[in-house]
């Protein structure tokens, strides 16, 4: 995907095939020879650890399809024949509940990695926006998923997450009839959820493959965000990195076995075992963990319109960041003050995640509302504003100075930073 | 910057300190953990318990509740309540299940066999809630997942380490005995008792179990396997619930540990390996 490749096949079929369709040399170029930055830290293995996590979902997704029965009055019956009959179906089952619970833990910290080494910055400004473009189809999926076991929780929450849609003015109970395919959630709504999210998964993957591709244009970004000068900053995917991301693929599976094989019920919740009711609401409805930063924002506002606004706002937002940090200075390392408002959001974030969870009354409304209040705020106006006032530290000369001579040598900052755009 | 972060860390303070309270205006009574021969990494059912437990369902709980999900033949699988296929097929003779129809077109009752599913006591919802003043049993077959209480911050953090996942099963080995004469400031409605674990404490149930109500299999001394109260029946029918919710449990456990064993192994080769690999281009 970058540059042509040196590829040259051995055998007479090979270099037949290769004039043909020359798919082994682009696999050759990206992933073989491709040059990575030397310095890279381990939180750039989770790049890896989400396609894996993509690929596990839509294989184990695709055996639970075909003993899943998408009908309203069968469908969470056929969830518990699956796991009592289905010759190890509780084990496909719970590796893919607990794979979507595993796939968001990966790509929060993929994108906080992001947000603290500055990786949205020009040139990967694409690259950042189609990672805002696959977390939001994970995050359809993953809701139309948690749909599917037809529980109360299930239930309940497609019926608040649809009709949010209502508060849109004019043509929000329409919008609301046509995603339910009738007047309340249904069996219809059940059909084309399961159809859905059979269907996005495949977007998705459609998606990373652009990620990539954008990828592979500037290259990685790295912890002392500086672009390569030489050849000396860089080393070859393989074997440096398939060796690293393959060791750290293999430590998250240990976590993602500890939670599907020893604790699998830890991160649902136990309402989803009760069949969906219309006729009884559950006293708490909550989302599943991974949006729970996000429906505490739907909730700290009290008028349904502007709390709808404000949740997809939060994350809309994301898309404009690439032009709301004004600073030069990719790498949070070097850059301070940043450092300590990149913190805070992150606290910022999950205490979010622990006021979604709670009952919306008292104290945890307030709470609500001075965390929603640093969300945005770091994001306009602090991010824009440091780019202008903060004193960034100075950089490495290069990316190999930064991780041979233990980051000793240093170029001035400014003439390091205005440097990347000229990049290609 | 300093005020905006003492700020944020007073506010953030005041909230976990405030929750505890909160949690104890709006919720009910928490029920105390119990030792469960199946809680942890190593965890199997206790047969005698699971049998035990089985024997107060049938003579007790299945008079009301069904079982859907539970088909006789689960009962003599490995890692469950260990019965014999005889026993099971013996004691399928004496439910009667409805099949058909049969070649005249006419539907007919026959003794039910092992593939069948356990009975449920009422034809239907309706007839279940006229027997029961309203309220309808809930089916047992999941119901110990289905059931839980709050842990609330920083337990929950704790139990994931600690694999505690029996809030389930804490929560009816309470209820059952959790029975008690309500305080003056609550009235009970009239075909309604009270009960200190209950989400709520008005439970439409009546008291379901008393000391010496099911008569355990005497041991060779001559005594009761277990003692016959009213705190034994709730463990041991706790326990089958457990079992019934998750019948592949021991199973999960022995794969969860070999591939934990496994992974352990594989990350400590490519561990090495990545260092030897990358030892040649580390300028240390």
């Amino acid at each position: 995907m970058s540059g042509h490749s040196t590829y040259e096949p051995k055998s007479a079929f090979g270099k037949w095939f290769e004039s043909r369709l020359p798919i082994a040399g682009l696999i050759h170029s990206s992933f073989v020879v491709f040059p990575n930055p030397r310095n890279l830290n381990y939180f750039w293995t989770f790049g890896g650890i989400l396609a894996f996590m993509l690929v596990a979902q839509i294989v184990t997704g695709v055996v639970l399809a075909m003993h899943y029965t998408p009908q309203a009055d069968l469908a969470f019956a056929s969830i518990e024949s699956i796991m009592r009959d289905v010759n190890y179906g509780w084990m496909i089952r719970y590796l893919h509940a607990n794979g979507a619970s595993m796939f968001f833990i990966a790509v929060y910290v993929h994108i906080f990695r992001g947000l603290y080494y500055g990786s949205y910055k020009s040139p990967r400004e694409v690259l950042w926006i189609l990672g805002v473009v696959i977390f939001l189809l994970m995050m359809a999926t993953a809701f139309m998923g948690y749909v599917l076991p037809w529980g109360q929780m299930s239930f309940w929450g497609a019926t608040v997450i649809t009709n949010l849609f209502s508060a849109i003015p004019g043509v929000g109970e329409t919008i609301v009839t046509f995603l339910w395919g009738g007047y309340s959630v249904a069996n219809p709504t059940l059909n084309r959820f399961f159809s859905l999210h059979y269907l996005l998964p495949f977007m998705i993957a459609g998606v990373v493959a652009l990620h990539i591709w954008a990828l592979h244009v500037p290259g990685s970004n790295n912890p002392a965000g500086i672009e390569k000068k030489s050849d000396k900053d860089t080393l070859p995917f393989h074997p440096y990195f398939t060796v690293k991301d393959g060791f750290a693929l293999v430590c998250f599976l240990m976590v993602y076995v500890w939670f599907a094989f020893y604790i699998p019920n830890f991160l649902g919740h136990a309402d989803n075992y009760i069949e969906a009711n219309p006729a009884v609401t559950p006293s708490h409805i909550v989302p599943e963990w991974y949006f729970l930063p996000f429906y505490a924002i739907l909730r700290a506002v009290p008028d349904k319109l502007l709390g709808v606004s404000a949740m997809f706002g939060s994350i809309a937002i994301l898309i404009f960041l690439p032009w709301l940090d004004t600073s030069r200075i990719r790498s949070g390392n070097y850059r301070p003050v940043f450092q300590i408002f990149f913190w805070l959001f992150a606290i910022d974030c999950v205490l979010l995640g622990w006021l979604g969870a709670k009952p919306p009354e008292g104290i945890y409304v307030i709470l609500s509302r001075v965390c929603m209040a640093y969300y945005f705020l770091y994001f306009i106006p602090i991010l824009p504003l440091l780019g202008l006032f903060e004193t960034p530290k100075a950089l490495p000369a290069s990316i190999a100075d930064s991780v041979l001579k233990g980051g000793s040598a240093s170029s001035v900052a400014q003439g390091a930073a205005s440097e990347p755009s000229t990049k290609g | 910057m300093k005020s905006l972060t003492t700020l944020i860390a007073a506010v953030a303070l005041a909230g976990l300190a405030s929750s505890s309270a909160f949690a104890q205006s709006h919720e009910r009574l928490n029920p105390p953990r119990q030792t469960w021969s199946f809680a942890g990494p190593f965890g199997t059912y206790d047969e005698t318990q699971l049998q035990r437990g089985f024997q107060v369902f049938k003579e007790v709980c299945s008079n009301c509740h069904s079982l859907n999900k539970v088909a006789f033949r689960t009962l003599t699988d490995k890692g469950g309540p260990g019965f014999t296929t005889g026993q099971i097929t013996a004691l399928a003779a004496t439910y009667k299940v409805k099949d058909g129809p049969n070649d005249n077109g006419d539907y007919f009752e026959r003794p039910a066999r092992l593939a069948d599913y356990w009975p449920a006591p009422f034809p239907n919802k309706q007839a279940a809630a006229a027997a029961n003043g309203g309220a309808i049993p809930p089916d047992f077959s999941v119901i110990a997942k289905a059931r839980t209480y709050e842990r609330g911050f920083p337990w929950f953090v704790f139990d994931i380490f600690t694999q505690y996942q029996e809030q389930g099963v804490d929560y009816i080995a309470s209820l059952l005995p959790g029975y008690e004469d309500a305080p003056e400031d609550v009235t009970v409605p009239e075909g309604k008792y009270y009960n200190k674990y209950f989400p709520g404490n008005v439970i439409s149930m009546p008291p379901p179990l008393q000391d010496g109500a099911v008569s355990y299999i005497k041991g060779p001394d001559g005594r009761p396997q277990a003692p016959e109260t009213v705190q034994q029946y709730a463990k041991d029918v706790a326990a089958f619930l457990m079992w019934a919710a998750e019948p592949h449990m021991e199973q999960r456990k022995e794969i969860a540990f070999r591939t934990l064993l496994f992974l352990l192994v594989f990350a400590g080769l490519l561990y090495f390996t990545k260092r030897k690999i990358w030892a040649s281009v580390e300028g240390h």
